[in-house]
């Protein structure tokens, strides 16, 4: 059982280190705004996974934060890119319009 | 074998707040040091959250929604306020 939630861990972390990775190599905004979605889905999601199973197992408790926690971050992330990506266009469009 | 997975995560999850840190000082526009700020809170969730399985003590999980709620706030109102000129119209 420690194994599966070591390797839930380790999961996480790599695919947050992925994301942020990410943030800093790819050239275009656009780009930039892929990888971070993926390191809160798959990242935090398998930490806090983890973590639910670490306290159900070996402290006796169910704890039902970790599962708040994760259906907020999946509730939330999707909005925030979107807004994000909102107001990037709306720069894009008025830098077009504006030699005109 | 837990205590070690543990201490390699956060070490890995500082690195990605340290690169994070790097995109928001070096960011070309304002929306990408919103984008690298929101990773950052994210990441810190995380960091947060191993915090608590180090230390056995689940008291730190009301830090980490706290974080969650503030910061989700905080991007919706810089993105709102850059794409319209107006957070509430």
């Amino acid at each position: 059982m420690e194994i599966i939630i070591s390797t839930l861990i380790l999961f996480g972390a790599f695919f947050t280190l992925v994301g942020s990775i990410g943030i800093v190599k790819l050239p275009d905004f656009f780009m930039r705004l892929h990888g971070p979605t993926k390191a809160t889905t798959l990242g935090v999601g398998a930490i806090l996974v983890a973590s639910s199973l670490y306290y159900f197992i070996f402290q006796d408790t169910i704890s039902l934060n970790e599962i708040l926690i994760a259906i907020f971050l999946f509730l939330t992330a999707p909005v925030s890119a979107h807004l994000m990506a909102k107001a990037e266009l709306h720069k894009r469009n008025s830098d077009m319009k504006k030699p005109d | 074998m837990l205590e070690y997975a543990i201490l390699i995560a956060i070490a890995m999850i500082t690195l990605a707040l340290i690169l994070n840190v790097y995109r928001l000082i070096a960011g070309p526009s304002v929306i990408d040091r919103v984008l690298a700020l929101d990773t950052c809170y994210i990441n810190s969730i995380a960091l947060i959250v191993l915090t608590s399985l180090h230390f056995k003590s689940p008291l730190y999980f009301e830090a980490a929604l706290l974080i969650a709620l503030m910061g989700f706030v905080g991007t919706v109102a810089t993105s709102k306020y850059l794409s319209r000129g107006d957070i509430i119209e």
